[in-house]
């Protein structure tokens, strides 16, 4: 049980996908303007991560080792179509706020990365709790970033105005901004780290 | 373990310290401020002042969390930064714009890299392009000269929509809206002949970044095709402040005479372009901030090749 | 179909929409194989060849197979699968042919099957081009044009980038920004450089 939780928490924490893999920073650094797409995007990926994780997870012993790739893109390339096609029907706005990063979801190396280095060696309950470790960790990094640009960018949350006679630092909210907070926040947490260590 | 900095930059030779180079620059930009505080009345200094002190907390700060000797702020370059930031932004503003610019740019432009002798951007320039794209509205509020009739202006002289002429005299004084420390031509150019005979810069990276200027607006101008107001735009908006005091700085800018002449024509044809078809009205703040990350690679292509060594550097280009 | 269009898709793929400064496709390469230049010239050269071939491939894939039967839904799928398997045979091809190609270009072609720029390419101009009002040879030329300046504009951005990360290696940057923290700091400042290009009018 305690191994299970912690293929679950490591997902969250000392494998963050963003902050720790640096892996899958296309969308968090495009979508994250507003906290409504963060989520969106965050939410869409976890799906696409399950489902793939638990398919691959399910045939990874008929798969033949030399042309895993290909199959692996495919299963999650479906899982991508389903997904855009459910939302161009059903969110429609938040379907064209993330643009050409749903299909590119495809391409996040994270999921990719989940499948080749978890999901064809484990089992399903095993990969399931990984890719809902990732998927909420990825989740959780698109909030932070999205919530302190959307905040300090556009002076709101949720759309809600949250600051009276703050004038918002209009950077943040473009694509200048998206790298400078990720590197902030990366190298802040390595500083955090760092101290931890010494102390 | 840091006692000895290694800065990639060029090397300074004896008799030349940088706290004199920099303490000269600053010299040589007194007469600009005065002009330009002259122009736009005694409230204007406020911005000045502003920025030069919140650029020296700010390294000063930084420096002691870093554990560095923080004497280090008497080299003048934090100041020259100030300054320079406050000559680029407009005579009036909200206090803490100046105040923020100056913060990042000594973060974000400077000391993120190691500090002084380290940074890949022009710190001044970092600031003032972060202010532009963060308060589009403030930094495009101008101010009329003091002695106009009506006191709030919208448009400096390269703004598109304007249509009225100004004279190339108006131009050389600084009788026009503009940036605190670049209208007064006549003051910039005083203050660059110092340090041209000072030695301190060399016309290399100011004669083809203004010459380029000149020969592409007089070719492509609006005026027509080979009809262009080239003294216009080589006297009008940042060009003479950019292409003498901020692209000659030595950090960022290469160190090869061939590699000099490659920057300025790189800075003045992108001047040039984003004034006829960007959707800024003026380019020398961004060009200069472009060219500055093509800094390494010119040096790389026009090094001077050391004699009696190999090319041996693992990941030298070679053609 | 004039001289302006043309010009803003080059303008705009360079420099005002570039792929790793405005977009952040490829942002793991770039990221990644920028620390010294000769890679990041060879990953760029490849990319770009890459991006060329793939809007090329992807133009043939969607007019003369999705549209036909209707099925332009599967655009996902018969995209990546098309692109991964051009580029498993670019290498099977040049590992044949040319075995110093090989080594130089080898290593970076499986890293080019994940990156994000091609498939963003591919995405992109079915998105811009592919319609009905826009007709079949028009559309082949500007896929073409934006496949390749999106690669010339990732060079660009690579060759710069490593530039300067050469220099940073002698420099006093503070231990927990060292490599990805700084690099991501850089790629900032480089990307609000470019923006002095935005609002271009031709």
């Amino acid at each position: 049980m305690k191994k299970l939780l912690k293929e679950f928490f490591k997902g969250i924490g000392s494998e963050n996908p963003t902050f720790r893999l640096v892996l899958g920073l296309c969308p968090t650094l495009a979508v994250s303007t507003s906290v409504i797409n963060g989520i969106g995007m965050g939410i869409a990926a976890t799906f696409v991560l399950l489902g793939s994780n638990i398919i691959i997870s399910l045939v990874r012993k008929f798969i033949p080792d030399q042309i895993r790739i290909p199959c692996f893109i495919v299963i999650i390339a479906t899982f991508v179509t389903i997904v855009e096609l459910t939302m161009k029907a059903y969110a429609p706005e938040l379907s064209k706020a993330l643009g050409i990063f749903v299909p590119l979801i495809v391409v996040n190396c994270m999921v990719l990365g989940r499948a080749e280095a978890f999901a064809r060696k484990e089992g399903v309950l095993k990969s399931i709790l990984d890719a809902l470790g990732m998927g909420i960790g990825f989740t959780l990094a698109l909030l932070l970033i999205s919530s302190i640009r959307e905040i300090l960018g556009n002076g709101t949350l949720f759309g809600l105005l949250v600051i009276k006679g703050f004038e918002p630092v209009l950077y943040l909210v473009l694509a200048p901004g998206a790298l400078l907070v990720i590197g902030l926040l990366i190298g802040g947490i390595n500083f955090l780290a760092r101290k931890r260590r010494v102390v | 373990m840091s006692k000895l900095t290694v800065s990639p930059s060029p090397h300074i030779k004896s008799g030349q310290t940088t706290k004199k180079i920099m303490w000269a620059v600053i010299i040589s930009l007194v007469p600009a401020g005065i002009a330009g505080v002259y122009i736009y009345g005694i409230s204007s200094l406020n911005v000045i002042i502003l920025s030069i002190l919140s650029c020296t907390f700010t390294e000063a700060l930084f420096l002691k969390f870093r554990n560095r000797d923080p004497k280090t702020i008497l080299d003048g370059s934090a100041i020259l930064t100030g300054l320079l930031l406050a000559y680029n932004l407009p005579p009036q503003m909200p206090f803490w714009i100046p105040i923020v610019g100056g913060v990042v740019s000594i973060i974000l432009g400077k000391q993120i890299f190691g500090g002084l002798g380290q940074n890949i951007f022009n710190p001044a320039l970092v600031g003032r392009a972060f202010l532009q794209i963060s308060w589009p509205v403030y930094m495009t509020t101008w101010k009329n000269p003091r002695w106009w009739p009506d006191a709030v202006s919208s448009a400096t002289p390269l703004a598109k929509e304007v249509s009225s002429h100004f004279s190339y005299t108006d131009l050389f004084l600084g009788n026009h809206a503009g940036s605190l420390g670049e209208v007064c031509v006549i003051a910039l150019l005083i203050g660059a002949l110092f340090l041209l005979f000072t030695k301190i810069i060399s016309l290399h990276i100011p004669l083809s970044f203004i010459g380029t200027v000149g020969v592409i607006t007089w070719i492509f101008g609006k005026e027509g095709f080979f009809k262009g107001d080239f003294i216009f735009n080589m006297l009008a908006g940042g060009i003479i402040l950019g292409a003498f005091f901020m692209a000659t700085d030595y950090v960022t800018s290469p160190l090869t005479k061939k590699g000099k002449i490659i920057f300025g024509i790189g800075c003045g044809a992108l001047t040039a372009i984003i004034r006829l078809r960007g959707g800024y009205p003026e380019g020398v703040c961004y060009s200069i901030l472009f060219m500055n990350a093509a800094v390494p690679i010119i040096d790389r292509f026009t090094k001077t090749r050391k004699y009696g060594f190999a090319r041996k550097s693992p990941s030298a280009i070679t053609f | 179909m004039d001289l302006a269009m043309f010009l803003s898709i080059i303008i705009g793929a360079i420099f005002i929409n570039n792929f790793i400064l405005s977009k952040f496709l490829g942002l793991c390469s770039f990221i990644g194989i920028s620390k010294e230049t000769k890679p990041a010239l060879y990953m760029g050269v490849s990319v770009t060849f890459v991006t060329t071939c793939a809007s090329i491939i992807t133009w043939a894939i969607y007019n003369f197979i999705l549209v036909p039967f209707h099925i332009e839904y599967l655009r996902t799928i018969a995209f990546i699968l098309v692109i991964a398997s051009f580029v498993q045979l670019v290498e099977m091809v040049i590992k044949k042919f040319s075995q110093a190609l090989y080594r130089t270009l080898g290593i970076y072609l499986p890293l080019i099957t994940v990156n994000c720029a091609v498939f963003g390419v591919a995405v992109l101009n079915s998105e811009m081009f592919f319609k009905p009002e826009i007709n079949a040879l028009t559309s082949f030329a500007l896929s073409a044009l934006q496949g390749f300046c999106v690669g010339l504009g990732y060079i660009l951005v690579m060759l710069f980038m490593s530039g300067i990360r050469e220099r940073l290696e002698l420099c006093d940057i503070p231990p927990s920004f060292k490599d990805a923290p700084i690099a991501f700091i850089i790629a900032s400042l480089m990307s609000m450089a470019f923006m002095g290009f935005s609002g271009f009018r031709f």
